[in-house]
């Protein structure tokens, strides 16, 4: 009864401080609902007409939005990862920064998971894949199994933060006992969302540029350049806006931690391009289609450029110790990342991949007004989602 | 109770219909949105759909269309083999292939893909062209050949479907569920031959054109959101037909048989012919071979 009680006043509370804001945010809320709703009716239309409104076609099976459910499954799991470095160095805002990639991580994968419910052609058959109802393939199919440890990793992280904020909102101390197992679990789970997420492309021996066993290390240490940038933007808005105390010393740990990650990334990156250059086979034409274009076919040439000039340049930002402890090249350096890294993986990993296609062609696609306004509309749900959570976490983090 | 009684009044209580669980929830189910997976529908459930198919279809076109499911005959293990000496690259075959299985006119779905090829890089796949002008063939210093489903032993696009909606038949035959789908491409991913098309708008056959005569894992009208594939005309050949592609085919580059009878066409092909299969090192076993006659 009485947890029944608490229960009901800690949904109170998170009411109020959803209500409750400055102009700033109520504009930054209304921005949202002009994009969710833009994506909305976009998206009406593509259910009723069918994925004909993409540009996607048989040579080129998937685009834009897997290649954005890629990119955020690697933050969620970046997010989260970022929990081990909290630990080994001891930092004094653990549990702060627990609780924001947690809740970073939340919001990534859902929008993950509606990016990919927006790419099926039969999202009213979703429940096909939800075992005992339906008939989820395993063991064999990868896609099968990153619906598992993708629902799994939602649904532990949203404990793991419902739990924490629970607690604190009633003023008990977190039951270690429970709370640190399931962090801890949380990050080979982390690990576990993007290794599979890899190996569904891995898996795809006709597709030979994404058949290369570099891949879900490739993912791993992308993801680990793009989910902290975002962390560290986010940690120094909380502490703008609201009475957050978080050092500095944390994060520019978290930027020594970007440097040794973008050079895995880069180096990773580089070993692909000599296999595939030198060896000069036909499998060299995906790489091609890349990086100079294929046939005429360019589309995709300069974003892929822009993407390896911001990677190449955040990551000389980021080695010099001077740039990376002034927060405002520190800042320039994480934007630069994340374009450099969801370019790469929003196209660069797809479109690619099936360019050209099985049987030689070469089918240029682009993304559809349509696929952007729904991607538009995906990116401000989560963006509202992870608003929500910190506007909610905040007060009862700090009245602790 | 069985699975599929649970999992149907699951169903039930999620939609929301009281209702027709109170009645047995039969009507409910036989509609798209609740069908089972062909694989695990009883006898019974069957019947009731394809006759729900047949009206829904015939009202449709305005003629009687007739869904069977002829299951695959025993001892009978289906193969192909196309003699690319005698292809001329005249795309009978693809519009015969149209016609006969429902294949959508506008968005334009074609399960066979003749491609055209320059003599002097043999079988390559890099320089081959889908869109040659077929009134011209054959042209010089070119030669032709038609790629469908190879219907694989080792299928990857079966294995990469997360619903398993696609599977191999016991007389070889990979075969698509329609109405199990759930149009996420994995399969189109996975298939190193092209095969597989998705009905990326909704399909349209002219009522005049369409086939009647169909099989629910074949030939039948598909909804849009779905793929889509060739399956060696099953509606055909487990009556004893020849696929269409084999029947239009005006040079006699096509022959099809059953693999496990010693003195089947195809048989006499792969003993007395060299043949190749596309993609080997694939490992996917197709059960489609390309010769030279
Ligand atoms: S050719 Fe493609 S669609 Fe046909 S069985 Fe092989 S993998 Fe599957
Ligand atoms: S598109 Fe359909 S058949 Fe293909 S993998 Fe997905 S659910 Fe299976």
């Amino acid at each position: 009864m009485i947890i029944l009680g608490q229960i009901a006043a800690f949904i109170v509370q998170c009411g109020r401080s959803v209500l409750q804001g400055r102009t700033l945010y109520w504009a930054w809320l209304g921005f949202l609902a002009v994009i969710i709703t833009l994506g909305i009716v976009t998206y009406i239309h593509q259910f009723n007409v069918g994925l004909i409104s993409t540009r996607m076609r048989d040579q080129v099976s998937w685009g834009f939005y897997i290649g954005n459910f890629t990119f955020l499954v690697g933050v969620a799991a970046a997010a989260v990862m970022l929990v081990i470095p909290a630990y080994v160095y001891n930092w004094k805002p653990i549990k702060e920064v627990v609780i924001l990639g947690e809740m970073l991580a939340i919001s990534a994968i859902v929008m993950a998971e509606l990016f990919v419910t927006v790419d099926v052609g039969r999202p009213d058959r979703l429940w096909h894949l939800i075992p005992g109802l339906g008939t989820l393939n395993l063991p064999t199919s990868l896609l099968a199994w990153d619906v598992v440890a993708l629902s799994f990793y939602l649904l532990l992280n949203v404990a793991i933060v419902t739990y924490m904020l629970f607690s604190l909102h009633r003023g008990v101390k977190p039951n270690m006992a429970v709370f640190v197992p399931l962090v801890l679990i949380s990050i080979p789970a982390a690990i576990c969302i993007h290794t599979v997420t890899a190996f569904l492309y891995n898996g795809f021996p006709a597709r030979e540029f994404w058949n290369s066993a570099i891949l879900a290390p490739r993912f791993l240490a992308s993801a680990f350049c793009s989910g902290p940038a975002v962390l560290v933007v986010l940690m120094q808005s909380l502490r703008k806006f609201t009475r957050f105390d978080i050092p500095n010393e944390a994060i520019f740990k978290i930027a020594e931690l970007m440097a040794y990650a973008m050079f895995v990334n880069l180096f990773l990156l580089g070993a692909e391009v000599f296999k595939e250059y030198y060896s000069d086979t036909e499998h060299l034409n995906h790489m091609l289609y890349m990086f100079t274009g294929l046939e005429g076919s360019t589309a995709i040439v300069p974003w892929m450029w822009i993407s390896v000039f911001c990677s190449v340049a955040a990551f000389a930002i980021f080695l010099i110790p001077g740039a990376r402890t002034n927060i405002p090249t520190l800042n320039i350096g994480c934007v630069l990342i994340f374009i450099g890294v969801y370019l790469e993986k929003g196209m660069g990993l797809v479109i690619p991949g099936m360019t050209p296609d099985t049987l030689g062609e070469i089918y240029e696609y682009s993304p559809s007004g349509s696929e952007l306004l729904i991607s538009l509309g995906i990116l401000g749900l989560g963006s509202l989602i992870m608003t929500l959570l910190v506007k909610i976490s905040i007060p009862i983090m700090l009245d602790e | 109770m069985s699975r599929d009684v649970t999992r149907r009044q699951f169903l039930c209580i999620v939609a929301g219909c009281a209702a027709a669980a109170a009645t047995g929830c039969s009507d409910f189910t036989h509609t798209a949105l609740f069908r089972d997976n062909f694989r695990d529908l009883s006898p019974a459930e069957l019947k009731d759909i394809l006759a729900d198919l047949e009206k829904k279809h015939s009202a449709t076109y305005g003629k009687q269309v007739t869904v069977g499911a002829t299951p695959a005959l025993d001892g009978v293990e289906f193969g192909y083999a196309l003699d690319l000496s005698r292809c001329i690259g005249c795309r009978r075959c693809v519009r015969g292939c149209v016609e006969e299985n429902n294949q959508s006119r506008d968005p334009q779905v074609q399960w066979i893909r003749v491609l055209e090829m320059d003599s002097e890089h043999g079988i390559n796949l890099e320089h081959s062209d889908p869109y040659y002008d077929a009134e011209k063939v054959p042209e010089d210093g070119k030669f032709y050949m038609p790629i469908a489903c190879q219907q694989c032993r080792n299928a990857p696009c079966v294995k990469s479907c997360p619903v398993g909606a696609t599977w191999q038949e016991p007389d070889g035959i990979v075969v698509i569920d329609y109405d199990w789908c759930i149009g996420c491409r994995c399969c189109m991913a996975s298939c190193p031959y092209g095969a597989r098309h998705f009905n990326w708008g909704r399909p349209s056959i002219p009522a005049d054109d369409m086939n009647p005569a169909t099989h629910y894992l074949g030939n039948r009208p598909r909804p849009k959101g779905v793929v889509e594939k060739c399956t060696f005309c099953v509606q055909r050949v487990r009556k004893g037909l020849y696929p269409k592609c084999v029947e239009v085919c005006p040079v006699g580059a096509r022959k099809f048989g059953n693999l496990l009878d010693p003195n089947s066409e195809i048989r006499y092909v792969l003993d007395n012919k060299r043949v190749v299969v596309l993609k080997s090192e694939q490992n996917t076993q197709p059960r489609f071979y390309y010769f030279f006659g």
